[in-house]
């Protein structure tokens, strides 16, 4: 059941609720690196960035090539006794689907490869969406979604079982590293920086709003009909 | 209105968990939408202690078969060979192997059910209405939202390794039943730690705080 009644906002948008704690507090002006947290709880509540929007979208980009070539090279081959094999990341997945494990292939296919994919898709278009000065609507549905992909992307942590799996077969087996594996590497640096460099708050700050009929300024304030 | 209290729920105000603004319902509302970004919003996540346990003993109940049937099969010349988790973790350890023996050890075995334990503690203590120890009880929660995600590690092994291996007739190998276990346990958990709501911790110091002026 979904509510139809939008909520009033109020003036005063320094003012927030903890999200781990509910205090109520006043958000300080922040210069650029700073951070505040909870007085209470100690959650960080917002790390201002420098240049937000250009240091995402650079390292969104490189993000972006990096996992194309990661997902359409091998990621790791082995020779033994004169045979040879390899596998991507995709092919990883594939295998368990051909093997009887179609939930865990879907697992691993989703937190490898699509969600990582959704967290690069959607962080790239709602910066460019976010280089105008009052962005759509659309933006922030995008903006919605994002935190849940970075959640279940999990590129670090295939990487991490990688490498136990690589240590494994290498009793068995010369093991040769694909080129998807040193991408990949590269892929994890760059996926945590972009997440590093991104200020949500400050782009919620000029996002247009969704509720209809009502126009309001940055600040949460009524603005006449068409004049925004 | 007036302010009873430290909490925007004190104050009759929704804190936004996407876009974080803080808005006040319609009069008589507990549920409301979110103006900037469109959320629906209560004060509290709907239902979290509920959500939050049948996620739990859903992941408790998967952690038994988890550990007990095998993850990977390996076929050999000589016949072939089931290994439980436990099992992989005795494999792997060597001399030179013991550090990642290591790590799925704590990824695979300790983080699961020190997760499960730390979340029934939190959910036992907000059902008692405790009011000690929040400061560590809130670090506990994201304790638990950082490093959960990292037991998935083992499903990442056993997927690769079996996807390798696969040079019949010499060897093969294949992933087993405890492997839909055990990634299901990851998954439950991580939707438990997201189901539970921290503030609810807090809850209990503003009543007490109301109770005795």
């Amino acid at each position: 059941m979904r509510s139809q009644v939008y909520n009033e906002p109020i003036a005063d948008t320094s003012l927030v609720g903890c999200p781990h704690c509910d205090l109520l507090q006043r958000l300080p002006e922040l210069a650029p690196g700073a951070s505040a947290r909870c007085p209470r709880c100690d959650k960080e509540l917002w790390r201002r960035r420098e240049d937000s929007l250009n240091g995402t979208l650079a390292l969104g980009l490189a993000a972006a090539v990096l996992f194309v070539v990661a997902n359409s090279v091998p990621m790791l081959g082995l020779t033994i006794v004169g045979r040879a094999a390899s596998t991507t990341v995709i092919g990883g997945a594939k295998h368990l689907w051909d093997n009887g494990q179609q939930i865990v292939a879907v697992v691993v296919l989703f937190t490898a490869v699509i969600a990582p994919a959704l967290q690069i898709g959607f962080m790239l278009a709602v910066v460019l969406g976010a280089l105008r000065e009052r962005p759509s609507k659309w933006v922030g549905n995008l903006l919605r979604h994002q935190p849940t992909t970075r959640t279940w992307s999990m590129i670090e942590i295939m990487m991490l079982g990688v490498l136990v799996a690589l240590v494994k077969i290498a009793d068995y087996a010369t093991v040769i590293p694909g080129m998807a594996l040193f991408v990949l590497w590269a892929l994890v640096f760059l996926l945590a920086g972009m997440q590093a460099s991104f200020d949500q708050r400050e782009l919620w700050g000029r996002i247009e709003w969704a509720e209809t009929g009502v126009r309001r300024d940055a600040a949460g304030d009524r603005v006449a009909d068409g004049t925004s | 209105m007036s302010p009873t209290g430290p909490t925007a729920m004190q104050h009759g105000l929704h804190s936004c968990g996407v876009c974080g603004l803080l808005s006040r319902p319609a009069p008589g509302e507990n549920e409301g939408r979110c103006p900037r970004c469109d959320e629906t919003l209560e004060f509290r996540k709907p239902a979290s202690l509920q959500r939050t346990w049948a996620f739990l003993i859903a992941a408790a109940v998967c952690y038994i078969p988890a550990n007990v049937l095998p993850v990977l099969t390996t076929t050999t010349a000589a016949g072939a060979e089931s290994d439980t988790i436990l099992q992989g973790v005795v494999l792997l350890w060597s001399p030179t192997g013991w550090p990642l023996s290591l790590i799925v050890l704590v990824a695979s075995i300790m983080i699961p059910s020190a997760k499960i334990l730390a979340l029934a503690y939190l959910l036992i203590t907000v059902q008692r209405g405790s009011i000690r120890n929040n400061e560590q009880r809130v670090r506990l929660y994201r304790v638990v939202e950082f490093i959960g995600r990292w037991s998935m590690v083992d499903v990442f092994v056993d997927t690769f390794t079996a996807a390798l291996i696969q040079l019949q007739p010499l060897m093969s190998v294949e992933p087993g039943p405890g492997l839909l276990f055990f990634a299901a346990v990851v998954v439950l958990t991580m939707l438990a730690v997201e189901s539970f709501d921290p503030r609810l911790i807090w809850d209990a110091v503003s009543a007490s705080e109301v109770r005795h002026g």
